[in-house]
């Protein structure tokens, strides 16, 4: 096996037994992405020289007997997470100069158990997509089809594990950032609970939505990642002060018993086949394993989009009026203050941003406020109840990821309203604010990756790693490799 | 559904966005459908309803009240586009 095709836990293995350095996998990773990059399009920075002397750090300790799982091992994270002395871009142009002076709760968490870091990755312009379209840095493409999209807005986190130039990833997830591309690049993604991770040092888009996560090979990984991750963080007052449970410890405990509940507004007739085949044979595994299938519905879950994108982008219209050239990031030249404000902004936001800039801003605008923004507030209260009320009665729900595999590149760049459609299935878990992950279950004829997202209780991410791990161990569509 | 240049105009001023005449036309359209899209929340009856405006249920989250050290000012005017001493500089406000 190659270095590059490691897991967390193979690695780590290897490490502990003196198999391998972290020096030479972190080599062996860097001259992956070296090879690989020119084809893909993962990273906006690979910071080489700072990983390969984390690299020689984390073999002392390891020499030394001081190894904690991620101890040396090479991750890469999306550059919307805050890394000091390291440029962070948001995949924008207005931070293209931006470094910042401190560092991300949830990357220093990772880093403090020694892990490397190989780069920043690539990811929608203030992770405002679905398709890794829209940053300034250029596309990503999907390992798995080099003409189609790997799914955004954490396209460069989900690639980056496909096409083997890191062995974890981290993401953030508002409306299906994480699991969307991880569905479409074959991999795990997992978003955990609203307040289950620090947001502290993640630059924000929509402040009640935004949640980080790890992006691995399997759901072994994603349990270490997600324990390392989890947990109360001081400097994040809306993170949640509750046990983090070792999530490692219950994975094998199967699924005999489970309720998993199938919501009937996921399965619709505008299904993708190769999807709706990929779920059928899902439900079979599961029955076989000795799961318990019940029929339950969502009943707001058409009005889940509608409310996203007055939500999401009045509080993106409100986070984003930081961008102003005064402070940090780009300044335009100007006579006065307001042009000086108004220059910056509109020379250093893309297309996307501006008009979900200008759609929250509509939408908190006086006169529109209380039929727009307060209206979804509403809404997002009854699609908190479905889950509420659907919850009472299963363990767990299995739906698609997406409603089709990866699309082409350029296919839905000039139509917004479609593009935000291919999110219908992973934005009311966001909306809930509960927790749910995407795990590889099948590819379609044309050979691109399907995922099967399971949604979990508040806090409950035991019990769909549990269920997760289950699937993983009787099929194999995660050991599968794109060929680049 | 469409909005109007004028409408769009308007809104790019709140956002402090200045759009070219081709940006203009194309958000109009764009935003537009976006807003008949999201016509449709308007047919569902939310009489009584509490608004959510978050997730999980919380109340104040206060810290004990302790002096603690914070980044330096160097560190603070490091990305500064334009800096005065310790100050932030912007172009003249008054004339």
């Amino acid at each position: 096996m190659s270095i590059f095709d490691m897991t967390i836990h193979e690695l780590h293995a290897a490490l502990q037994g003196k198999q391998i350095s972290s020096l030479e996998a972190t080599s062996a990773m860097l001259e992956r992405i070296e090879a690989v990059e020119p084809h893909i399009g993962s990273f906006i920075t690979v910071t080489a020289e700072q990983a390969l002397a984390t690299a020689k750090t984390a073999d002392q300790l390891i020499a030394s007997g001081e190894c904690d799982l991620l101890t040396g091992i090479p991750l890469a994270i999306k550059d919307i997470f805050l890394t000091e002395g390291v440029r962070t871009t948001c995949g924008s142009r207005i931070l293209h100069n931006f470094i910042p002076p401190y560092s991300a709760t949830s990357w220093e968490k990772l880093r403090d158990q020694g892990a490397v870091l190989l780069g920043k990755l690539n990811q929608d312009e203030f992770a405002m997509g679905s398709s890794n379209e829209s940053s300034a840095y250029g596309i990503t493409r999907n390992p798995w089809d080099r003409t189609c999209i790997p799914g955004g807005s954490s396209g460069g986190s989900a690639a980056a594990v496909a096409a083997r130039e890191a062995v974890a990833t981290l993401g953030t997830d508002t409306g299906g950032s994480i699991r969307q591309p991880a569905s479409h690049c074959g991999c795990v993604g997992l978003k955990p609970t609203y307040g289950r991770v620090s947001r502290y040092g993640v630059i924000a888009y929509a402040s009640s939505l935004d949640q980080v996560g790890p992006l691995t090979r399997d759901v072994a990984d994603c349990a270490a990642m997600l324990r390392a991750l989890a947990g109360h963080d001081p400097k994040d007052s809306t993170s949640v002060d509750t046990p983090v449970p070792d999530y490692s410890a219950s994975l094998s405990q199967g699924v005999k018993g489970l309720r998993i509940g199938l919501p009937k507004e996921y399965f619709i007739d505008g299904l993708d086949p190769d999807v709706q085949k990929a779920m059928d044979d899902a439900i079979d595994t599961y029955r076989r394993l000795g799961a318990e299938f019940v029929d339950i519905s969502l009943p707001h879950t058409d009005y889940a989009v509608a409310t996203y994108y007055l939500i999401a982008t009045a509080e993106a219209s409100s986070n984003l009026a930081r961008y102003d050239g005064v402070r940090f990031g780009h300044r335009a030249e100007a006579d006065g203050l307001l042009e000086m404000y108004t220059k910056s902004r509109s020379e250093g936001f893309g297309s996307e941003v501006k008009r979900r800039i200008m759609l929250g801003t509509y939408a908190l605008s006086s006169g529109y406020y209380d039929a727009y923004y307060v209206k979804a507030q509403k809404v997002r209260t009854l699609i908190m109840n479905d889950f509420i009320s659907a919850f009472a009665n299963v363990d767990v729900m299995l739906t698609p990821v997406a409603p089709t595999p990866a699309f082409k590149i350029g296919e839905k760049i000039d139509d917004p309203l479609q593009m935000y459609l291919s999110d219908i299935f992973t934005i009311p878990v966001n909306l809930a604010g509960t927790c749910a992950m995407s795990i590889p279950a099948g590819f379609s004829v044309a050979g691109l990756p399907i995922g099967l997202q399971l949604i979990g209780k508040p806090f409950d991410e035991e019990t769909i790693l549990r269920a997760g791990f289950a699937f993983e161990q009787a099929t194999e569509w995660h050991t599968r490799k794109a060929t680049i | 559904m469409r909005m109007t240049v004028t409408e769009v105009e308007y809104v790019a001023r709140l956002a402090r966005l200045e759009l070219t005449p081709a940006e203009k036309e194309l958000f109009a359209g764009q935003m537009g459908a976006i807003l008949g899209y999201v016509e449709k929340l308007k047919g569902l009856d939310t009489e009584g309803i509490t608004p959510t405006s978050h997730a999980v249920p919380m109340e104040n989250s206060f810290r004990e009240d302790v002096a603690f050290s914070s980044i330096s000012l160097e560190n603070a005017l490091a990305n500064a586009p334009d800096r005065a001493g310790s100050f932030f500089a912007v172009p003249k406000v008054i004339e």
